[in-house]
């Protein structure tokens, strides 16, 4: 089991034809997704990938030949917002958003679209989620991703990869990793994804990697005191970081005191949460937690 | 993209929210000249002169002052433009003030906090206002929080309308016939111009009373600057850091700190892990430095020219995992920048992810002196052992 995907999630890529979709669209088929088309509007009728993918106009008429559980965007950020609200409108289950740059305005309208609507949206401004073995949509090298029974969520790309590196190395593999976002408003909130690790059976252990600026650690840390009760161990970035100046991600910029790290360690502290003193140690911070 | 009082009072006023009138001077020459304009067109003997830099706390660093007469404002704008403006925001380096605004004097009867921004939690913009303006207002939330009022705004949830009357009532304004409107208007300015933060401190009500913004401070998102033309020019790259500057150039994010060892990372999250480390092994990090998803020959050349700019660092600590990126091409690129940039610092390096052991390999058959690490741990140890 896993959450969200599996090998059996059929998936479509919007912005196919550029760059960085085709480039990924291979990638996700190499490691056995199951990608069945691509959207680029005004590209319709031609074919992606090694694989000959067909390219539609639109979602709505990749539907009439297609059954899409997923999609995922490689749109410029311009475009981005439109793309997921085009998504929504399709009534697409999973939404997974890669482009990084989207204007805050428009996330909000796509926020409150989302909110009226039964789509799941994951990011933007994130590496998408992998479940070992399995499937994979969005950027995570598949490669250092085996199966086993710790789930993984994260506000960070390459701090996603990090963990799922240690945790592959310590020996307990993993089920999914969620890329979450760095954006100041994103689909998905940390609870958002720990419901789902809950619900699976497979995933003995969450480690959940945040992050300065917001609030969303500190919810999340409330919020497992009083309804999770698989292991969790925390890492959070950016202890070293200064006021406001913004960390790369949009969304990683301290501008109160609740947002700071030391802030959000001691929040998870109280709620009983294994927070990891170094990014070194959330493999072994975890494999010490299970086997207790 | 932080913009200038001037610039921003210019987007309220294309709102038509009544501003503390004025211009801007940017030489010397021009001083006498606009103080007379000022008192003309706004029939004010008495103006006030103010610094025009984007930090914060200009008037207690002496950039504000008010000016009585034309001789004292004279006097004022030359001292204050060109000056080195410190503030509790600029650093003990400060900045230097390169134009000035002088405006028309009001006679003030109260004065107001204000501000709208984006409240992450809520999902919703926030009104924050308070009785208590024209000071510091982290001060008066830390003692008298009573006295800040919050209320929100989103389309589905909060109409706008209910938060405007609810700052109306909270500032006790109910008997001007024209505070719901100009609310209003700066809550369109604060959208439409795509604003992170807009603040206006204070905001007054004068004796002959009018609601008036006194100042205002503005942050735009940078990632809406491509469908807002008139912002995008009030950009001062005067106003940044030029090694920062020179990084976004080269299409590097970079921040610089005052420690000693350089960090340069792929990824923001894991950047901030690496300087988080260098700390817990008690050294200093020097910089942010995320190199991005790809990380090639000339973004790691690049990334050492802008690390090795600044003259404290004296270790550089490479942390890549490479992902989609294969790590025996980072090894290549940094072997070749560390030769055609002649280092005379140590390096560490650790690559993990796609072919690192290969890469490890690389980087220690090399005939160049650097050291290399397995994990970050190491890396860090080793990174903060060269410099003490």
């Amino acid at each position: 089991m896993s959450i969200l995907l599996n090998k059996k999630t059929s998936i479509l890529v919007q912005g196919i034809t550029g760059s960085e979709g085709l480039f990924h669209a291979q990638q996700m088929l190499d490691y056995g997704s199951k990608v069945v088309c691509g959207v680029t509007p005004g590209k319709g009728g031609q074919t992606a990938t090694d694989n000959n993918l067909p390219v539609f106009n639109s979602i709505e008429e990749a539907q009439k030949e297609f059954s899409i559980d997923a999609t995922v965007i490689f749109v410029p950020p311009r475009f981005a917002a439109n793309a997921i609200l085009e998504a929504i409108n399709q009534n697409i289950g999973l939404i997974i958003c890669i482009s990084e740059g989207i204007p805050v305005r428009d996330m909000k309208k796509v926020k409150s679209a989302l909110d009226k609507s039964s789509s799941i949206l994951i990011g933007p401004n994130c590496p998408g989620l992998i479940t070992a073995e399995e499937s994979k949509i969005g950027i995570t090298p598949g490669f250092i991703c085996k199966k086993g029974s710790i789930g993984i969520l994260s506000r960070s790309g390459t701090l996603t990869y990090e963990a799922v590196d240690q945790i592959v190395n310590v020996g307990l593999g993993m089920t999914t990793a969620v890329g979450i976002g760095g954006d100041p408003i994103i689909g998905s909130s940390m609870i958002d994804i720990l419901k789902h690790f809950a619900d699976d059976d497979k995933t003995k252990g969450v480690v959940m990697i945040g992050e300065i600026g917001g609030s969303m650690e500190n919810e999340a840390a409330e919020w497992i005191k009083n309804n999770f009760n698989k292991p969790v161990v925390s890492f959070i970035a950016g202890q070293t970081a200064p006021k406001g100046k913004r960390m790369g991600h949009a969304g990683a910029i301290i501008s109160e005191g609740s947002e700071t790290a030391d802030a959000k360690i001691k929040i998870l502290k109280e709620c009983g949460i294994s927070v990891a003193k170094t990014v070194s140690e959330i493999g072994e911070t975890m494999l010490k937690l299970i086997e207790e | 993209m932080k913009i200038h009082e001037f610039q921003a009072k210019e987007l309220l006023s294309d709102y038509n929210v009544p501003i503390q009138r004025g211009h801007v001077v940017y030489s010397s020459n021009e001083i006498e000249k606009t103080i007379k304009k000022v008192q003309n067109e706004f029939n004010s003997d008495a103006v006030v002169v103010k610094a025009q830099i984007h930090a914060g706390g200009r008037g207690k660093g002496g950039g504000v002052k008010f000016c009585p007469s034309k001789e004292s404002a004279i006097k004022s704008a030359n001292e204050i433009l060109g000056m080195n403006l410190i503030t509790h925001q600029t650093g003990k380096e400060g900045k230097l003030v390169n134009q000035i605004l002088i405006t028309e004097a009001l006679d003030i009867k109260k004065e107001f906090y204000f501000a709208l921004m984006f409240d992450r939690a809520k999902n919703a913009d926030v009104f924050i206002v308070s009785t208590e303006g024209g000071v510091d207002i982290e001060e008066v939330a830390d003692k008298t929080p009573e006295k800040i009022v919050k209320t929100w705004v989103n389309n589905d949830t909060y109409p706008l309308e209910n938060a405007v009357n609810t700052i109306i009532n909270a500032l006790s304004l109910n008997s001007f016939n024209d505070a719901f409107e100009i609310f209003t208007n700066i809550y369109n300015c604060y959208s439409n111009s795509d604003c992170n933060l807009l603040e206006i401190n204070p905001l007054v009500i004068t004796e002959d009373q009018k609601i008036i913004a006194l100042d205002a401070k503005v942050d735009i998102d940078s990632n809406a600057l491509f469908r807002q033309e008139k912002i995008a020019k009030f950009h001062d790259t005067s106003e940044e850091d030029p090694l920062e500057l020179k990084a976004s150039e080269y299409g590097l994010n970079y921040i610089k700190l005052d420690g000693n060892v350089g960090c340069m990372v792929n990824g923001a999250g894991l950047a901030m892990a690496t300087m988080d480390i260098v700390k817990h092994h008690g050294g200093e990090p020097a910089n942010f430095l995320d190199v991005g998803g790809a990380a090639n020959v000339d973004t790691i050349k690049n990334g050492f020219k802008i690390i090795l700019s600044d003259p404290n660092v004296k270790s550089v600590l490479i942390n890549i995992f490479g992902g989609i990126v294969r790590c025996d091409r980072v090894a290549n690129g940094v072997i070749q920048a560390v030769k055609e940039l002649n280092l005379n610092v140590g390096v560490v390096v650790r690559l993990q992810g796609t072919n690192a052991k290969l890469a490890k390999q690389i980087l220690d058959e090399s005939d160049i002196e650097l050291i290399s690490a397995e994990t970050i741990d190491e890396a860090a140890k080793n990174a903060v052992g060269l410099v003490s």
